[in-house]
């Protein structure tokens, strides 16, 4: 029983609840903007996260560890760009 | 008539006239022609809906050589009307049309194209698969490619080409600055094509991950495979960013929003920073698959193994990375601060090092090999030192205080032209005339290749050479002319001189396909060069199955193993029924149709975006509904074609 029953799944679920309700307390609680895009960024990433292992099985498969190097350099590319451009655009004429 | 109006050209002249008249007068040529050979039947059959890589691979080729043409034609025009000073050949709008769409045919519709069709022909035989992941899209990709460079090349005759440079910044982009609808030309072309592209990309990158032989492990791919296969990651990665910008530049011109406007909260320089976003990792979409095509014929006609294949590949992989860190390079003296600027200059002059890495395997390659002086090998010997005086001068402008000196001249022409041609155009002719045997069952001339061969590298350093120390001297880029007193003129009357005789190199490469096409010896075997790697395996041309068993893999020169170490290829036992997928005429209809999508919003026809919007969706809607098992190949027809090939292998 102990096999078949998805405990990680629900342990999953039950975490990216609780994400969703730390993201919520920004609208409800009163708080400065950067602490409250601080809690969102944060808890906006961690939720792709558990989404990406737990439910779309990211790492269940034979091919997982070219899963994980496409995300990742997806993120690193990601990032590059972002910051990259207000870098270039924005932040280098401070 | 007013309607009409629209289409004509804004700034018209005899040269484009004379266009005009030549071009419908090749039409109906070619037209009549087919019409007359009957050939209709056959090219529809046999070509129009194929979806066969090898033949893909081929109609690549041969558009990007028709671009090549183009592209080239308005090289020589530029060089002409510069030749001296003071000349009026071309006036300043004309040359701002011809310099514009140099460079977009150049890099858009004749490099990506020879480098996707070489990579469609030789990258499933190499890996020993019987097409692509997903041939229907990849037939989807060259219409949708071939859309886009028609609807670029008309532009010159209806409507007015685009004038903004084919780095289209803003705000000269604009409605306030370009008026005609040259730049929703460059929009709609570049959008439609690389659609194109970026389906080729995951194409590729499935085929490559999941249809290799068995035993090829990724570590022993052919380097010609490496290399596609981290130029298509890459091609994923940076074609997204293009299509988004050319959109935000769409919606600016034709829906009056604010993303690249100087007022209104727009940000003009925001395109600059996205175009190079991607344009900097395009150079290397360019670069990488020409060093995959180098590490093939240098070491076939060393008769060596490729040395340092493990650092070949991770240099390539760093080439990769680093080339989404460098892009601000191209516009230092923006602005920004030193700290900005600093940081990508060490990331630019980074690149320099695993690109030095692959140089030396190169030489150490040659180190003691048997070199044979081929067509191909002469184009690889000398990108090597050609290559290097590019990549010298590129450290040179990538060091952000002294780009100052050197932005916007001359030297950056020679630079990106002096990395370009020996890099990219001499890898396709290489590529090329390497394959070919491949592709049509002979040789191109060895001696008229080596004369088209040695009239493009003398007009090369004839042509750029020069560029180099007025750029330094100070003349500026796309500078329609110039005045006696600067003392430019000799140079610049040198560089003509060399286009002139680049063009008669590119004269000999197409005489050689004629006078091959008639006088070549077909009997040149499977194996005419001697090769290493897989795709010379099967036979000469390749029947349409490419492999009639598939092939066992052991190494990354599996083919070479089994000529001299006795590594058996094939196991007759596995001959089994082949399945093949079918053709298709839905990929030139969609072509079609986005051609008319493309053209009716450059000219805000919106009758005509609607229909053919709603015909691109109904063939979508079509394929998902169709049901389409491809075919067999029975083994009595595979055993009755091998003989015919002389014997099964």
């Amino acid at each position: 029983m102990r096999e078949l029953f998805p405990m990680k799944q629900v342990n999953g679920f039950i975490f990216s609840l609780l994400l969703t309700i730390i993201a919520l307390s920004v609208y409800f609680m009163d708080m400065s903007f950067e602490l409250g895009m601080t809690i969102l960024l944060v808890t906006a990433f961690v939720q792709a996260a558990v989404q990406l292992v737990l439910f779309m099985h990211a790492g269940e498969s034979e091919d997982k560890s070219s899963i994980y190097t496409t995300v990742f350099y997806g993120v690193v590319i990601a990032l590059a760009t972002v910051f990259g451009s207000l870098l270039a655009m924005i932040w280098g004429y401070l | 008539m007013e309607f009409f109006e629209r289409f004509a050209v804004p700034h018209p002249s005899p040269l484009i006239y004379a266009s005009m008249v030549a071009i419908g007068l090749t039409v109906i040529a070619i037209m009549a022609g087919i019409t007359y050979f009957k050939k209709w039947g056959y090219l529809w059959r046999e070509w129009l809906t194929t979806v066969d890589h090898k033949k893909i691979g081929i109609m690549y080729i041969i558009s990007a050589l028709l671009m090549l043409f183009r592209g080239g034609a308005d090289a020589v025009m530029m060089r002409l009307q510069t030749a001296v000073p003071e000349n009026s050949f071309l006036d300043a709008q004309h040359y701002n049309e011809v310099f514009t769409t140099h460079g977009i045919v150049m890099i858009i519709f004749m490099a990506m194209a020879f480098i996707i069709g070489l990579m469609n022909f030789a990258v499933p035989l190499q890996i020993g698969a019987r097409d692509v992941a997903f041939p229907r899209l990849n037939a989807i990709s060259f219409w949708l490619y071939f859309a886009g460079a028609m609807l670029f090349n008309i532009s010159f005759v209806i409507g007015g080409s685009p004038d903004a440079g084919w780095t289209n910044y803003y705000p000269l982009a604009s409605n306030d600055f370009s008026t005609s609808v040259g730049v929703n030309y460059y929009n709609w072309a570049l959008q439609i094509s690389g659609i194109g592209t970026l389906m080729t990309g995951i194409n590729f990158i499935v085929t490559i991950l999941k249809m290799r032989a068995p035993g090829m492990k990724l570590m022993k791919m052919p380097m010609f495979t490496w290399s596609a296969l981290i130029t298509n990651i890459i091609i994923v990665f940076a074609f997204p960013v293009l299509t988004i910008a050319l959109l935000m530049g769409t919606f600016d011109r034709q829906f009056a929003t604010h993303f690249f406007t100087t007022g209104d909260g727009g940000m003009d320089m925001m395109w600059a920073n996205l175009f190079w976003v991607w344009g900097h990792p395009e150079v290397y979409i360019l670069i990488l698959p020409a060093f995959g095509i180098y590490s093939e014929v240098i070491s076939t006609f060393s008769r060596r193994n490729l040395y340092g294949y493990k650092s070949m590949v991770a240099s390539m992989v760093i080439i990769s990375l680093l080339s989404f860190f460098v892009w601000v390079h191209h516009f230092f003296t923006m602005g920004q601060d030193a700290l900005t600027n600093s940081i990508f200059s060490v990331t630019t002059m980074a690149i320099a090092i695993p690109t030095g890495i692959k140089i030396f395997n190169w030489l150490l390659t040659m180190w003691k090999g048997k070199i044979e002086f081929t067509v191909p090998m002469l184009y690889s010997v000398a990108f090597i030192p050609l290559f290097t005086i590019g990549g010298v001068t590129g450290v040179m402008l990538g060091m952000a205080s002294a780009d100052y000196q050197y932005h916007n001249t001359m030297f950056l022409v020679a630079h990106f032209h002096n990395v370009i041609i020996p890099g990219v155009v001499f890898a396709m002719l290489a590529g090329l005339t390497y394959w070919w045997p491949k592709m049509f069952g002979f040789k191109l001339n060895e001696r008229i290749g080596k004369w088209g061969f040695w009239n493009l590298t003398i007009g090369f350093c004839l042509a750029f050479f020069p560029m180099y120390i007025t750029g330094l001297d100070g003349q500026a880029r796309r500078m329609y002319t110039y005045s006696e007193a600067t003392g430019f003129g000799p140079l610049n009357m040198l560089s003509f001189l060399g286009a002139g005789i680049m063009a008669i190199g590119f004269i000999f490469i197409v005489y050689n396909v004629y006078y091959s096409f008639r006088y070549a010896p077909r009997n040149v075997g499977d194996d005419p060069w001697n090769a290493r790697s897989l795709e010379w395996a099967t036979h000469n041309p390749v029947p349409e199955y490419n492999f009639a068993i598939t092939p066992q893999v052991n190494s990354s020169q599996a083919f070479w193993d089994s000529k001299k170490h006795g590594h058996q290829l094939f196991n007759k036992d596995d001959l089994k029924e082949i399945h093949m997928p079918n053709n298709s005429g839905l990929p030139i209809i969609m072509a079609g149709l986005f051609f008319v999508f493309g053209f009716s919003f450059v000219f805000y026809i919106w009758p005509g975006v609607i229909l053919s919007g709603i015909g691109i969706l109904a063939c979508m809607a079509y394929r998902s509904f169709e049901k389409d098992d491809g075919y067999h190949i029975s083994i009595k027809e595979i055993k009755e074609t091998e003989d015919k090939f002389g014997g099964a292998k």
